[in-house]
């Protein structure tokens, strides 16, 4: 009993890291699985059949393709947006500043299907109801980056001391100079966080892409799509692969700040 | 770009017989409708270490900023070695700041922070100078480290050699050892002091430490609500302050009414309270009948009521010792006089003279050529709040 309250929190904890951990697990496990029918989702056998051939269910490939190209271009799109916005809402006082930095948060406290269905009633109205697809979504996913990019690097900036700018031109840097050397430096991890937060918001994306899709499919439809008849197990190699690239860019980093420290604690 | 020999041959050459140094005419700066700095004229000789000394919201800081370029003046002009520097950009101004909170680049090594302005003007040599710029400021082994890894006194002094580098005409220094705890502060201040005379630059120092102004600066200007009150040597400004700010900020002072009575010769006579006590003309700033007498607490002798103390002409009979603390190299006494208020007298412990206890009556005295006279219409308590820190 006395030992139970003692290691209790740590109880809960690994409990609570297994109940985020499952998930997962169930999907890499899932990537390996060789099924005996389409329709039961079940572990029948060991394979590397899925690896081998991640292609071989039809469209699902295709799907993936569009969605990468669709969150690249919707990334890079609201980032360069975004920034611009966050600096001439932190460096520029204009008229409607002020009310501009509270409509910037309305998209992202919008539920999603409220923006998806307003958006495709303003395709619809605009006379794009026959040509919804690629570019339609790709619109509509910049569109709701933008705030997320516009509040990540706002807050970098924000928090960069005004002194450093003009130090920088008190040491004889031109405007352009203090920008490429100072400002944009040091505001960079924001931009870069925002570009990655927007890439996996874009990639993610079901409810406002499916809305406005018209007859093209995106991955996270393709799965939802083939949900109804079974799933193919090459879903999770995708799956597996994207979980993947999440941990290695974060462990990279992680290394990376420490290779970092150890060799100035060295010098 | 010519070099730094080409221009200080220029400025010798006898056709240029204006000022060489940094000349302030009629600046002004106003922020909407608060005037921060007001018609200020000011010459900072060259090569001379000047401080600026103010309380908080006096301008000081505003003016460095116009002297720098980071501010606009609203009206007035800036002239520095002749030329005329009001709306250059602050980047074509040879004058460099170390800022309050160094501004050091958070994302640049020492070394990078240091040889940025030499980079920035694609200076030749700049290996060499950088490393002798590290070690003029004892910070050659830690070149590679990040400004967030060095102790506050050592960003300290990597912001004064990234600004030193550059060897400007003028450097300022904006409360750069304000953020130094107290003894490091003394260190800080004793190693810009030798530097200075090092490097023979002008320095602008601005500050609201008045100990500080006076240990370190040749010359000083005391700055209240935009415009200087009194400039000139520390000594000067201590021993003959010309207003009750400079008075009660620069040090304490005692300020005693009097009505003055008639002025004969090198000195002039005022009567306090009903004593005659006489001040040195050269010291007497009043202008009307009426004033203030001026001593500051350490020249004013205590003895017992009768004694004959060593200070001819003003003496002070018939005063209550209030408060005594005892502070080790002195005692200091609040005495608190017939006419009802409290004079402070600092006694140094020489072990000559014992300690009054508090309710012993005493007397008063002080030499007529240590105090001074102020004028009637001011404010007796200026500067005294903020002069005490």
């Amino acid at each position: 009993m006395r030992w139970l309250r003692d290691h209790l929190v740590l109880i809960l904890g690994i409990l609570i890291l297994l109940y985020t951990f499952v998930p997962i697990f169930v999907v890499v496990l899932m990537s390996f699985n060789d099924p005996s029918s389409k329709l039961i989702y079940r572990f029948d056998g060991f394979t590397l059949h899925n690896w081998l051939n991640p292609c071989e269910p039809e469209g699902m490939c295709h799907a993936l393709g569009t969605s990468i190209q669709i969150s690249l271009l919707a990334t890079i799109g609201s980032t360069i947006l975004g920034t611009l916005m966050a600096f001439a809402l932190v460096r520029h006082d204009f008229l409607g500043r002020s009310s501009m930095n509270l409509l910037i948060f309305l998209p992202m406290a919008t539920p999603e299907i409220v923006m998806g269905s307003s958006l495709l009633a303003l395709f619809v109205a605009a006379g794009f109801a026959g040509q919804l697809g690629f570019w339609t979504i790709l619109i509509a996913h910049v569109m709701f980056c933008l705030s997320f990019v516009v509040v990540t690097v706002r807050a970098r900036l924000a928090g960069m001391d005004d002194n450093l700018e003009q130090a920088a031109m008190d040491l004889y840097a031109t405007p352009r100079q203090t920008f490429w050397r100072i400002t944009f430096p040091l505001v960079f991890p924001g931009i870069l966080g925002a570009a990655l937060l927007s890439f996996s918001l874009s990639f993610d994306d079901f409810i406002v892409t499916n809305l406005n899709a018209g007859n093209t499919t995106t991955f996270p439809m393709y799965v939802w799509g083939v949900a109804q008849r079974g799933i193919p197990m090459q879903v999770n190699v995708i799956g597996t692969l994207m979980f993947m690239v999440s941990v290695l860019i974060v462990v990279g980093s992680e290394v990376n700040s420490r290779r970092r420290t150890a060799k100035l604690a060295t010098r | 770009m010519s070099s730094s020999a080409d221009v200080a041959q220029e400025r010798r050459a006898p056709a240029r017989a204006s000022f060489d140094g940094l000349r302030l005419e009629n600046l002004t700066k106003s922020f909407g409708a608060f005037t921060a700095v007001d018609d200020l004229d000011l010459d900072v000789p060259r090569g001379s270490f000047f401080a600026l000394l103010g309380p908080s919201g006096c301008g000081k800081t505003t003016t460095l900023r116009m002297v720098a370029g980071l501010e606009t003046p609203t009206s007035g002009g800036i002239t520095l070695a002749g030329q005329d520097i009001t709306y250059a950009k602050p980047y074509k101004r040879p004058v460099n700041t170390v800022f309050q909170n160094y501004a050091l680049f958070p994302h640049l090594d020492i070394y990078e922070n240091v040889a940025f302005g030499l980079k920035r003007r694609k200076a030749g040599n700049v290996d060499a100078q950088v490393k002798e710029m590290l070690s003029l400021v004892e910070l050659d082994s830690q070149t590679r480290k990040r400004p967030a890894q060095l102790s506050g006194g050592q960003q300290q002094r990597v912001a004064l050699a990234r600004a030193l580098i550059n060897k400007p005409e003028v450097l300022l220094l904006d409360e750069p050892l304000g953020a130094l705890d107290l003894k490091l502060r003394r260190n800080m201040q004793i190693e810009l002091k030798r530097i200075q005379t090092e490097v023979g630059l002008t320095f602008i120092h601005v500050t609201h430490d008045q100990e500080e102004a006076m240990t370190m600066a040749d010359t000083v200007a005391v700055m209240n609500a935009g415009v200087i009150e009194q400039m000139g040597a520390p000594e000067e400004l201590y021993e003959n302050p010309r207003t009750t700010f400079v008075a009660n900020f620069l040090g304490q002072s005692n300020l005693i009414e009097g009505t003055i009575k008639g002025r004969s010769g090198d000195l002039v006579t005022v009567d306090m309270h009903g004593i005659d006590v006489s001040v040195p003309a050269a010291r007497s700033h009043a202008d009307g009948d009426k004033g203030w007498i001026g001593i500051r607490p350490e020249k004013v002798l205590i003895g017992d009521p009768g004694e004959q103390l060593d200070a001819p002409g003003n003496s002070v009979p018939g005063g209550v010792v209030s408060d005594v603390s005892f502070v080790g190299v002195s005692t200091q006494y609040l005495v608190r006089m017939p006419w009802g208020q409290e004079l402070q007298v600092f006694a140094q412990n020489t072990g000559h003279r014992r300690i009054y206890r508090s309710g012993e009556q005493v007397d008063l005295s002080w030499r007529p050529d240590y105090a001074f006279l102020l004028d009637a219409s001011q404010d007796a308590r200026a500067g005294a709040q903020e002069g005490t820190d």
